[in-house]
């Protein structure tokens, strides 16, 4: 069924008995031609754009929960295409292009709101490098203003401007980031690669890959084994996990990041603020609750839940910035596991393991990147060639010493 | 978190920072043959264990010795807690 006002109008006058299920809930075939491993964003858009625009629809995605289990339903929602470097920057800005169509594309209400994201800064040498990472952003066709203070203070009069430590002098604004209810992504996706012929099959894990002289052949699961021609993994949290199965050591680390959202309150927040001197960003729902976050935890974790340290870091931070936030109830806070790698920047590649392929490192800005990492992997897995994009996040890169090190901090799985 | 510190009992682990997994003590051999892989493999690839985990905590603002801590990555729960020192001895580093 499309989704359009008219459908709205006739369940409207028919008690709203005649929607369908979005998705079926097919059994397994014996075979595939893609295995996509991981129902998260990624895995659904991947399975979305091949068939959608690769023509590939003999497809399963195969998710251990259910879809929207992992990170996609755990993150902040923040998209963004504010990056520096050339590897990143054109990637998520094409990630960024696809937010702005996504809807109309494949007809579900995902809630983009590009309601603008403000990073702050707080000294001089911080808005030089902003400067320098506005003007890298126009080089890929993206949108970026420097604001000085006092347009911040129109914008924002809440900030705390004149803070003794961390003074706000002025801050880099991308007027088309913003925030998508991170949900409705995976249901969107799944709903359109359903259509499209997809399979997708919920609480089937998967246990072990088929290998064979060094092919893989398809996978092991809970719901019997299933062959492929191609499996591509997407399982972020767990991608460390999952490789082992096929004898895989990767340049990951998993670790936990939490979130927070306070009770509803009324529009206060103009966008996304995050804070430079201190690591804070936050938002506010369309149901009105501060949704905010920082650092992660800082050790190794696959617990989706976080302890009590970086929850009064994060709340710190928050009131660095914004004392009013210190006025609202903390409603809920939660933790999701991810897939830290060792320069800050995503893997999206074949492995040495013909017919395997890898989606990973997605850290914890993999939100944004959905739609284009959901695209370059579609691509990869259809033509065997990395999308111009996506040219840079090759797994071998930490070996030929090609590290995308945004942050320019050399090798430690706690970036970005 | 709690660390049970072998020397100065139970600290909390804000105390702490974290160096990651316990192999990392072993610095491969600079003059070997395969070196140069060696050292790739040392610096950026991790086993990544969902489970037990044998990790590298150093206690920064307390007496800056070096722990081996023994904890489960999907409990946090911590089961052991050993000085470094006293590992690599153990496993046949003379210092
Ligand atoms: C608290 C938090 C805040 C974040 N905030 C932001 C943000 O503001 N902006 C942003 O861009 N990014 C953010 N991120 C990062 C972003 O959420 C992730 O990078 C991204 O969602 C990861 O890709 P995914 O959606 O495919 O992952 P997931 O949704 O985690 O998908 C992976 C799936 O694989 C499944 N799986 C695992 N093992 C198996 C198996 N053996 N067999 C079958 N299936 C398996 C899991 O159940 C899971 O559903 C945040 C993350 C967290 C945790």
């Amino acid at each position: 069924m499309r989704y359009s006002v008219l459908s709205l109008l006739k369940e409207a006058f028919n008690g709203n008995k005649g929607w369908k299920p979005a998705w079926r809930d097919p059994e397994p075939q014996a075979e595939y031609d893609v295995i996509i491993v991981g129902g998260g964003g990624h895995g659904l858009a991947t399975a979305y754009y091949l068939a959608r625009e690769f023509g590939i629809n003999r497809v399963a995605v195969l998710e251990k929960g259910w879809i929207g289990s992992g990170n996609v339903g755990r993150n902040t929602t923040i998209i963004r295409s504010n990056y520096l470097l050339d590897g990143n920057q054109p990637f998520y800005e094409q990630s960024l292009k696809l937010w702005e169509g996504l809807e109309q594309d494949f007809n579900y209400n995902a809630m983009v709101s590009q309601r603008g994201i403000i990073n702050l800064y707080h000294s001089d040498p911080q808005r030089d490098a902003f400067v320098r990472r506005a003007n890298s952003m126009r080089l890929s066709g993206a949108d970026a203003e420097i604001l000085n203070q006092n347009t911040i203070r129109e914008m924002c009069p809440f900030l705390d401007f004149d803070n003794a430590r961390f003074p706000i002098q002025g801050g880099l604004i991308q007027r088309r980031g913003g925030t998508v209810r991170h949900d409705a992504v995976a249901w969107g996706y799944a709903r359109g690669a359903d259509q499209r012929g997809v399979d997708i099959l919920q609480n089937c894990e998967v246990t072990d890959f088929i290998i064979e002289n060094g092919v893989c052949s398809g996978v092991e699961t809970n719901r019997g084994s299933i062959r492929a021609n191609k499996v591509g993994v997407a399982v972020a949290g767990s991608s460390g996990r999952v490789m082992a199965q096929a004898g895989m050591r990767l340049p990951i680390e998993t670790h936990v990041l939490q979130a927070f959202v306070s009770e509803g309150l009324k529009p206060v927040l103009p966008g996304v603020i995050t804070f430079g001197a201190g690591h804070f960003y936050v938002s506010q729902s369309d149901k009105g609750g501060l949704v905010f976050g920082g650092d992660i935890d800082g050790y190794n974790s696959y617990a989706q839940r976080g302890n009590l340290p970086v929850v009064e870091d994060v709340c710190e931070s928050g009131m660095a910035i914004m004392p009013m936030i210190g006025r609202s109830k903390l409603l809920r806070m939660w933790g999701g596991v991810m897939d830290m790698s060792m320069d800050g920047s995503p893997i999206i590649d074949k492995t040495p393991i013909d017919g395997l392929y890898l989606n990973a490192g997605w850290c914890y800005g993999g939100f944004k990147a959905t739609p284009a990492s959901g695209w370059c992997f579609a691509h990869l897995l259809a033509k065997d060639e990395p999308h111009k994009t996506a040219t840079k996040y090759r797994l071998d890169r930490f070996k030929r010493g090609a590290m995308v090190d945004e942050r320019g901090a050399g090798a430690q799985p706690n970036l970005h | 978190m709690i660390i049970n510190h072998p020397l100065l009992g139970p600290r909390d682990a804000t105390e702490f920072s974290y160096l990651g997994d316990a192999s990392l003590m072993h610095r491969p051999e600079w003059q070997s043959d395969d070196a140069e892989n060696q050292f790739y493999e040392y610096q950026y690839l991790r086993d990544n264990k969902a489970g037990i985990h044998r990790e590298l905590w150093y206690h920064e603002q307390g007496d800056r010795s070096w722990l081996v801590v023994t904890r489960n990555t999907l409990t946090h729960e911590i089961s052991s807690v050993e000085l470094a020192s006293d590992v690599a001895r153990r496993e046949g580093r003379s210092r």
